[in-house]
């Protein structure tokens, strides 16, 4: 438990803006949300060494997020640089974000031809179905169920990978590996272990006596989908927590066992107090993972079945509007999902803004 | 570590095997049912040793999915997507961090706001934009009532019908999968550091804006681009739900869409052993860029999530 030790400085394991999450706190916290105000400004409390020494050269309106340096007031060209990228956007993007914003306060049948425009009704009559209730119910115990499991078993490995010498790097390519893999691969794995006629750990459920059959039981098919994802997120979860061990500070761990805490406790009271931050973005990671990128799983393994039991959010988005065409309500769908993705970004930025840290 | 704990270590060697072995035995049963033969992966229980059909159910299982084919397409839709993605961000990167300009901020904040709304939730308006990418130009010239000044101007009655269908085009595949924000603000973030002095002396030596990110700041951002490539390809090679609108046609299905249709359905033979092999098949190429490029890799990962 030495940053300075030589694992930490292996190439595997490269010095990680991560590093800063780990500092104590009253030096990192930032009060400003909007990452374009972070480069400039911090809270008064960060020093800034950097602007320190550079002296400003007349230039009283700088601009956050600018080079001191820079190509001046030109316009023409910058507008070209960033066309092919605010084209996509505008694209694929914007028009696409609006026409769903559109569409929900809109009524039409599956051709088109007929639209109305019904103010919110799309809306009223989703949190009146109790499909989309239970969906949103099937959703939320889905994704925490899934970050609780990935978090506590890559909090584990990670602890343990950091105590262990021998074999580190052998273990640590090992967990890395299912970041690879696709969710629907993962899903399809995990589909063919517990397939109740073939496979063999579901053929050791039934050994035990447990009855188990992901195809008719709703129960047991959520929990396979919840162990598929999360078996394919705890690396991503393991390496941030594992880069974010390496820089807790070897002197106040040094300190501690000093005063008599064993490993376990000063883990515990030290190290992963100081992660917290890290921990917190893992979090609002799992989240989005478990709400957006496990569609694959999803539709590779179970079709939102049995009875409804896996049908999550972001399924049930593609199911009405591409299988069912019913447009209006993907749409409404569609709007509620953005929601909640854009309050997670939010989110990310306001306790994580402070790992940019430029100097600027 | 500054004590020795021996029961600790070893229990944590313990706990390190079992998660080895969590990421292991779904691969290596994976590996034992893909090298059984039909009747031998419908025994039950399933054998825990591998059988001698490895090689004819990886034949099986290419063939099956015509994997020459949507290999090929799988491939070109992640390099088409890390290098469209990497191209446009540090361009946009370079002109919001090198200039400026008036609407610098406002194109700041459009990038921005594009963060981490991932396509699943706006897949039907998207999956629109495609099917007719010359939309946003029809709503144009409805707008503006094009039409009518065109009937005003000349006398004749016209509808304008503006279509370009690119479903099933890989462009159709790649283009709304580069539109993120996440690569721009990685690059953004690695010219904020990079010394102004660079600058101030390329300008100096009279060099254009082009010339100064053409052959001083690309050649610095190389470890960043190589980083971010890793990742950005296993993204595009694991996408599932664009390409799975896209399978209307099945030679543009990528090899990930492929593979769930070798998935035994319940009223179909149970050939798991070839699906099997074709999941260790498709999970091939991103698996050996983890292994070979992992330090990269992690770099890549740490650097673009943050």
């Amino acid at each position: 438990m030495n940053a300075s030790s030589p694992i930490a400085s292996s190439p595997i394991w490269p010095e990680s803006p991560a590093v800063q999450v780990a500092q104590p706190s009253g030096l990192v916290r930032s009060q400003h949300p909007s990452p374009g105000a972070t480069v400039a400004e911090h809270s008064p409390v960060t020093p800034r060494p950097i602007r320190a020494r550079t002296p400003k050269r007349g230039q009283p309106d700088r601009e956050p997020g600018l080079k001191r340096a820079n190509f001046g007031r030109e316009a023409g060209l910058p507008t070209l640089l960033l066309l092919p990228q605010l084209l996509i956007l505008v694209c694929f993007f914007f028009i696409p974000s609006l026409r769903a914003l559109m569409q929900s306060v809109l009524l039409s049948d599956p051709f088109g031809s007929n639209v109305q425009f019904v103010w919110f009704d799309n809306f009223k009559a989703l949190f009146a179905s109790g499909e989309y209730r239970q969906s949103i119910v099937t959703t939320i115990w889905f994704t925490v169920t899934q970050n609780v499991i990935t978090l506590a078993v890559a909090v584990v490995l990670a602890f343990a990978s950091d105590r262990v010498v021998r074999g580190r790097s052998v273990y640590r390519t090992l967990i890395l590996l299912p970041y690879a893999i696709a969710p629907a691969i993962a899903g399809i794995l995990w589909a063919f272990l517990f397939n109740p006629v073939v496979g063999p750990l579901a053929h050791m459920l039934h050994a035990l006596g447990i009855s188990w059959d992901p195809n008719r039981n709703p129960n047991d098919a959520l929990w396979l989908v919840i162990m598929a994802a999360s078996w394919k997120h705890i690396c991503y979860d393991y390496i941030f927590l594992a880069v974010g061990l390496l820089a807790v500070p070897a002197s106040l761990m040094e300190a501690a066992a000093v005063d008599g805490a064993g490993p376990i406790r000063r883990f515990f009271l030290i190290a992963l107090p100081m992660l917290g931050p890290t921990v917190f973005f893992l979090a609002v990671m799992n989240f989005i993972y478990g709400f957006f990128e496990t569609f694959a799983i999803i539709d590779a393994v179970t079709h939102g079945g049995p009875a409804g039991a896996t049908n999550i959010l972001v399924y049930k988005v593609y199911v009405d509007g591409f299988i069912n065409l019913d447009l209006g309500s993907s749409a409404a769908q569609s709007v509620l999902l953005m929601t909640f993705a854009l309050i997670c970004t939010l989110l990310q930025f306001r306790y994580f803004d402070h790992k940019v840290n430029y100097g600027v | 570590m500054v004590e020795r704990a021996p029961v600790l270590d070893t229990i944590c060697h313990a706990i390190l095997i079992a998660g080895a072995l969590l990421v292991c035995v779904p691969l290596y049963f994976a590996f034992v049912a893909g090298s059984l033969t039909i009747a031998e992966v419908q025994k039950v229980p399933l054998p825990w040793l591998p059988g001698g059909q490895f090689v004819a159910n990886l034949q099986a299982a290419w063939a099956k999915a015509d994997f020459s084919r949507t290999f090929l397409n799988s491939i070109v839709v992640a390099v088409g997507i890390t290098a469209g993605k990497i191209a446009v961000s540090l361009l946009s990167a370079f002109a919001i961090t090198y200039f400026r300009f008036r609407y610098r901020m406002l194109a700041f904040w459009l990038i921005f706001m594009s963060l981490m709304l991932p396509i699943e939730v706006r897949i039907v308006p998207t999956f629109e934009a495609v099917a007719n990418a010359a939309l946003p130009l029809q709503w144009l010239a409805d707008m503006l009532h094009v039409a009518d000044l065109w009937k005003w101007i000349s006398g004749h009655d016209v509808t304008i019908t503006l279509e370009w269908n690119m479903v099933n085009t890989y462009p159709g595949l790649i283009l709304p999968l580069i539109a993120s924000a996440t690569a721009t603000f990685l690059f953004r973030q690695f010219f904020l550091t990079v010394p102004d002095e660079l600058c101030e002396a390329a300008r100096l030596d009279g060099a254009s804006p082009l010339r100064f990110f053409w052959s001083i700041l690309l050649p610095l951002s190389v470890s960043n681009i190589i980083a971010l490539a890793i990742i950005l390809f296993l993204f595009g090679w694991n996408q599932y739900l664009w390409p799975l609108l896209f399978t209307t046609d099945k030679d543009m299905a990528t090899a990930v869409i492929a593979l769930k249709n070798l998935i035994p359905r319940s009223d179909s033979e149970p050939a798991w052993n070839i699906a099997m092999s074709g999941a260790l098949l498709t999970m091939l190429p991103p698996t050996l860029v983890i292994l070979l490029l992992q330090r990269w890799f992690l770099k890549g990962l740490i650097d673009s999530s943050k």
